[in-house]
């Protein structure tokens, strides 16, 4: 594997020996728990492995509540409180993998914008960077449809609200929603595929995780300075770095641990707070809830979808200049992805030769101002769609799209950065000023 | 007609999440026995609540979701076996398998479940008490179900405490409103004459076609228990919520047991990371 | 090495350990729901007690009903029935079975008559009732009931096993007698299998 100089595995015993050269399987495994990691890494370092393991959380539990579970119109809602009532165990298990969704996005979006602010997307972790979207975009996928499953209320009208957005694409939208549906409406063609998929899409994210994983593992890992470290040799390399094992992950399993704390206390004490009560109700076409607003991790793209309505002076723009082909409908539908879309291009928009936000003055404050956007989106987008509300979606909409497309671009020329430090060990050092630093954390703390 | 519609979907789906400016619903924040990290079920309080459950509920509400079993089991209203399987001849149960695979009534076993509702627009009572959500906000910020929480028996408990007379704006109405009104049921029907001109509403509540099925001194407690609608009233939503969440108890305990170990997991992490690391940092 | 050195070494050590057997007790205790899980929920292990009514069965006749996915006879046996299985219990050591094959008591027990049936409720004589898997040792056939067969008890169509009035196997393939599940009268009328 390409990347900084380390000490690579050397089969010891006759059988190491010969497992090499037939099946390198150790190394591999040696190389990637021994690769060396910017000694600097921050606590904001750590969601990785929280992902992986919350990953891992969500194909256990997923396949043990698969069997008990059954996709059938009828049948669904009763075997969930099937599991949730006789099946040993079965209340935890699934407690764990309802409430393990929102682990997943908690760590995903703090991931997300670890890399947006140390520029772990730029050159060249491009790749890496996009990988990770797709993942993202895999979770999505796979979470949207695991809340079908249990048929409740939610599920059915909330499949019935998402599909429809397909339907909005111009001419061809009520073929794709058909084909999506297996039928003209939500029923048991797509409880059943999307039940199929929902196991299926977890696998296809592991192996993009493992894509993700070589991919900076070739790079190596980006740290809060932004700066490479030296591969001129391998000493020089040894003083930037330290083994991936035990160093890191110690350190990742005690944030892991700690989040456990928190995770079980939500599953014990307080497993449906962060549900709907509808979704206790079965699945009745007749009656739609009195409000369909999705789970918490989709809210910030709900309310961009939302925020687009027909009055916007961009959307009237659109519709006249397509010749009605953009209705405001898909326009939404349009906003929705692009939002997501321009995150992926971060890469090729943010212009600025620094590449951590550590070092760059006004940057910071864009950031931090677009981590609120993103909150105030998440809360809006559950509120209803009216004064003021429809407002502040917009203007916080309008932010989104104006950080990536305008303000990252314009501030890599504008901006004159800090300097940062020439190299790891020098920042790894600045945070442990001599003496009596043996109690200060055990990691820079940023 | 747009009354009867509205009322309609009142029936069909009473989701309790109101938005209707001015007067809310109001919702009492009882003090139940199973709140809190260490709360269990009040065993009496459950017999209590199956009894009035039975006399007054399941004349047309279903409990689907239960089976006789499980009035036995532990943490329950645990009942000995031999009540339960006395309780269970009370009802009749349709079995497939009889009469030569055409079927036939039989008396319920321990194993069968409560009946589904004999009426189609009373909804099954099983998962009620999470079904519904009694607490919100302010401004969708979720700060009040993190402090009481969801309040799902709270809401029961404040419906069937909160029929009160119709307030005089719709007392004379020429077509008098369909169902009763009751100042919890925030859903339902609700009559212009009782809005003010932006349409907030002059009153909180609205009406529900449930008349009021409970009221003082309507079911009597072998134990002497106090059977005042107020008392009755919290006594049938906690045997709602364990209906609802049967394993409430296990799962704080393994809550519990989770958080303990995993708190101690951490702590010794902690020292064996700042250990591990203790040779790398400088100190010079 | 000077001592103090060796007292950090021990220390550091522990906490090591200390670690390392906490992780693995908290992995444990995560594995062990996963595991549990496959075992019968509540749901079915309510079945495997079914109590059955058998008030209206009159002696001479025979109830079949379904426990635990397998047919299971429950015969009301005459006087003469009982009489004429008992007149067999002493050629019971060369039957091609001698065992009890009862559930109900050790394991060790010889196939008499008395040792095949369940203790009658009050006011019955004993004998009166036999309870038994519809199912033939042989291959899982469900026999035939009521006298069928050359001993008067049932007979198993597959492959001709005969069985007598104590269901104890005399011709035929079948290698054992028919078993006899875990039952009792709970009361004058009701017969709790399981």
């Amino acid at each position: 594997m390409a990347g900084i100089p380390h000490d690579h595995y050397e089969p010891k015993s006759d059988f190491e020996k010969g497992m090499q050269k037939r099946l390198p399987v150790i190394g591999l495994l040696y190389d990637t728990i021994m690769i060396p990691t910017p000694k600097n890494l921050n606590w904001m370092w750590i969601w990785g492995i929280v992902l992986t393991f919350t990953l891992a959380l969500q194909i256990i539990t997923g396949v043990v509540l698969v069997m008990h579970y059954t996709p059938h119109v009828d049948m669904a809602f009763n075997s969930i409180e099937h599991i949730m009532r006789d099946v040993n165990g079965g209340h935890m298990i699934r407690y764990f993998h309802m409430n393990g969704a929102s682990l997943f996005f908690f760590a995903v979006y703090l991931h997300i914008f670890r890399g947006l602010y140390y520029g772990s997307y730029k050159a060249p972790r491009e790749v890496t960077w996009i990988i990770g979207m797709l993942i993202y975009l895999l979770m999505m996928g796979t979470a949207f449809m695991g809340y079908v499953l249990p048929w409740g209320q939610m599920s059915f009208h909330g499949t019935a609200v998402i599909t429809g957005l397909f339907g909005a694409i111009p001419f061809i939208g009520d073929s794709i929603q058909t084909w999506l549906l297996g039928a003209s409406s939500v029923g048991q063609p797509a409880l059943n595929r999307f039940f199929s998929l929902h196991y299926l899409l977890p696998f296809l994210i592991a192996g993009l995780v493992i894509v993700h994983i070589w991919a900076f593992h070739t790079t190596g890992n980006n740290n809060p300075t932004g700066v490479e470290v030296r591969r001129t040799s391998k000493e020089d390399a040894a003083k930037d770095t330290l083994p991936f094992w035990p160093y890191f992950v110690i350190k990742d399993l005690f944030a892991l641990a700690i989040i456990l704390v928190l995770f079980m206390a939500v599953v014990g004490f307080m497993p449906n707070y962060l549900g709907h009560p509808d979704n206790y109700i079965p699945a009745n076409p007749l009656a739609t809830p009195a409000h369909i607003v999705p789970e918490w991790y989709f809210l910030p793209f709900y309310a961009i979808l939302r925020a687009f309505t027909a009055d916007v002076w961009v959307v009237m723009f659109a519709n006249w200049i397509s010749f009605g082909i953009i209705d405001a409908k898909f326009f939404g539908v349009l906003a929705m992805f692009g939002a997501i879309a321009v995150m992926a291009l971060a890469p090729w928009l943010d212009t600025s030769s620094v590449r951590s936000g550590r070092y760059r003055p006004m940057f910071k404050w864009w950031f931090w101002l677009l981590v609120v956007d993103f909150i105030v989106l998440m809360w809006v987008g559950a509120r209803p769609a009216e004064f003021p509300y429809d407002w502040i979606a917009l203007i916080a909409s309008t932010y989104w799209f104006a950080y990536f497309l305008v303000i990252l671009p314009l501030l890599g020329v504008i901006e004159k950065p800090d300097t940062p430090p020439a190299t790891i060990e020098e920042d790894f050092d600045s945070h442990y000023p001599a003496k009596a630093s043996g109690d200060a954390a055990a990691t820079p703390a940023e | 007609m747009f009354r009867k519609l509205t009322l309609a979907a009142a029936l069909t789906l009473a989701a309790p999440a109101a938005y209707a400016a001015g007067a809310e619903a109001h919702i009492e924040d009882f003090d139940f026995s199973f709140e809190g990290p260490f709360g269990s079920f009040d065993q009496m309080q459950l017999q209590r609540g199956l009894k009035v459950y039975t006399e007054v509920c399941a004349a047309c509400h279903g409990l689907e979701q239960v089976a006789f079993r499980n009035l036995s089991d532990p943490g329950g209203p645990s009942f000995p076996e031999d009540q339960m399987r006395a309780y269970a001849e009370f009802y009749e149960v349709w079995d497939p398998a009889l009469f030569d695979g055409e079927g036939d009534f039989r008396v319920a076993t321990p194993a069968d479940k409560f009946p589904a509702s004999s009426l189609s627009n009373a909804p099954d009572l099983s998962l009620m008490a999470k079904a519904r959500a009694g607490f919100h906000g302010p401004y969708g910020l979720g700060i009040n179900q993190l402090v009481k929480g969801m309040g799902g028996p709270e809401y029961i408990a404040s419906l069937l405490v909160s029929y009160e007379e119709e307030p005089e704006c719709a007392a004379n109405m020429e077509v008098p409103m369909d169902g009763f009104y009751n100042s919890a049921f925030p859903n339902g029907g609700y009559p212009d004459e009782c809005k003010y001109e932006d349409g907030s509403h002059k009153y909180p509540g609205s009406w529900i076609a449930m008349s009021q099925p409970l009221d003082d001194g309507w079911v009597e407690f072998d134990d002497g228990h106090a059977n005042d609608l107020h008392h009755m009233a919290e006594d049938v939503a906690a045997f709602l919520m364990w209906t609802a969440e049967p394993k409430l108890v296990a799962r704080k305990q393994a809550g519990l047991t989770g958080v303990l170990f995993l708190t101690l997991l951490s702590v010794l992490l902690y020292l064996t990371n700042k250990k591990i690391w203790a040779p790398h940092k400088r100190k010079d | 090495m000077s001592q103090a050195e060796d007292y950090q070494g021990t220390r550091r050590d522990f906490l090591y350990y200390a670690t390392a057997g906490t992780g693995a007790v908290v992995t444990g205790a995560a594995v062990w729901p996963l595991v549990n899980q496959m075992n019968p929920s509540a749901d079915v292990q309510a079945l495997a007690s079914i109590r059955v009514d058998v008030t209206d069965v009159a002696p001479g006749t025979q109830l079949t009903v379904l426990w635990q996915g397998k047919p299971v006879f429950i015969r009301h046996r005459t006087g003469e029935e009982i009489q004429s299985a008992q007149s067999e219990d002493d050629i019971v050591e060369t039957m091609p079975d001698p065992d009890a094959r009862n559930e109900n008591i050790n394991a060790a027990s010889l196939a008499t008559d008395e040792n095949r049936t369940i203790p009658s409720p009050e006011g019955e004589g004993a004998g009166a009732w036999i309870v038994q898997m519809g199912v033939c040792t042989h291959l899982g056939c469900v026999p035939l009931g009521d006298g069928a067969g050359d001993f008067g008890g049932w007979f198993c169509p597959c492959h001709g096993s005969h069985y007598d009035l104590s269901g104890r196997i005399r011709k035929g393939p079948a290698p054992r007698n028919l078993d006899i599940p875990p039952a009792t009268f709970v009361d004058g009328t009701t017969i709790e299998l399981g």
